[in-house]
């Protein structure tokens, strides 16, 4: 590499427009963040393979106790996997809002998701309690301590994500949408999106799968 | 600027830059297909439609079909030049899950097999 060649990268690419491929200098700062904050999802991800592989191991060491034949209610199940779809959707659709700096747009949507993702939790903390309360808890079987330690984690997750959403709004009421809120807020969208494709495989295995 | 003088941006996941009046559109046909594979999800695990000893096969293909609108759709991975970066690295992940979960049941399978069969009286 040449002083020469250092030179002449600026008056080939603008600096307004400098980013992308090393060219013309770093990436903006909102690429750089949402590319870390994906980098997170996906070990998130390895997190959630670990209690696959556990669960899909223990799922037929049932102990004597209870079948997930005998303990799934699938019409909950879908109640739930419907709300946590529609919040992803209505996260999506606020996340937009935002970018278009429409402030009470992202408001309507961000109550929707958050209204949503509540519910899932109400309905899937209720069916904890059920079968906790039938002798079904986590340490009556391998088979149930995989199900509570796999559908917990994904719970918690949720449960964080609502707080955080409450942290966002919280921010975007006192700041507005600044650069940096909505970065933030990207992050938060990402993360919930990322929670319903966690979503789709605990359906999947352990309720579809598991109730047959 | 096009031809040898386009600059090719990084794109990022969650955000679409270039259509901005296709989103409201492209959120709402991700949220029309999801809601369509989980419909399907259920109704093929609780009825026959499909060859019973595949339903197995069946439901993880739908599953692994919804995780791609997801991915398309709401968190927008697309496979143009500007996404390398997120997509190798979305390569790598689920590299790392799909060892994590098929090597795991390989193994544990395999050690169950060999097990010695257990006395009856041996407490449990």
């Amino acid at each position: 590499m040449t002083v020469a060649t250092l030179d002449t990268v600026p008056s080939a690419v603008p600096t307004e427009l400098a980013r992308g491929r090393g060219g013309g200098g770093p990436a903006p700062k909102r690429v750089v963040v949402a590319y870390g904050f994906w980098i997170f999802l996906l070990s998130d991800f390895v997190l959630f393979s670990g209690l696959f592989a556990a669960y899909a191991v223990l799922s037929d060491q049932t102990a004597g106790g209870p079948t997930g034949a005998e303990l799934f209610n699938l019409r909950n199940v879908f109640i739930e996997t419907m709300c946590l779809l529609f919040s992803s959707y209505t996260c999506g659709l606020g996340a937009l809002s935002a970018e278009r700096r429409q402030a009470g747009r992202f408001l309507i949507f961000a109550a929707l998701s958050f209204v949503l993702g509540a519910a899932f939790l109400v309905i899937e903390s209720t069916e904890f309690a059920g079968m906790v309360g039938k002798g079904a808890g986590p340490s009556r079987s391998a088979f149930l301590s995989g199900f509570f330690t796999l559908v917990g984690t994904h719970g918690v997750h949720v449960t964080g994500g609502l707080l955080w959403l409450i942290y966002m709004v919280a921010q975007v009421v006192a700041k507005g949408l600044r650069p940096h809120v909505l970065r933030r807020l990207l992050c938060w969208s990402l993360f919930w999106h990322a929670l319903d494709i966690v979503w789709v495989g605990v359906f999947t295995l352990v309720y579809l799968m598991g109730a047959r | 600027m096009d031809g040898d003088d386009r600059v090719f941006d990084d794109r990022t996941p969650g955000v679409e830059e270039y259509e901005p009046t296709a989103n409201y559109l492209s959120y709402t046909v991700g949220l029309g297909l999801a809601v369509l594979l989980t419909i399907v999800s259920f109704v093929v695990s609780q009825t026959n439609l499909l060859w019973p000893p595949g339903i197995p096969v069946g439901l993880i293909v739908l599953a692994f079909a919804q995780i791609g609108v997801h991915l398309v759709f709401f968190l927008h991975i697309g496979t143009g030049p500007d996404h390398t970066n997120n997509v190798v690295a979305l390569a790598f992940g689920l590299f790392i899950v799909f060892l994590v979960i098929t090597g795991s049941i390989w193994i544990i399978a395999n050690l169950n097999a060999n097990m010695m069969p257990m006395p009856v009286n041996m407490p449990r």
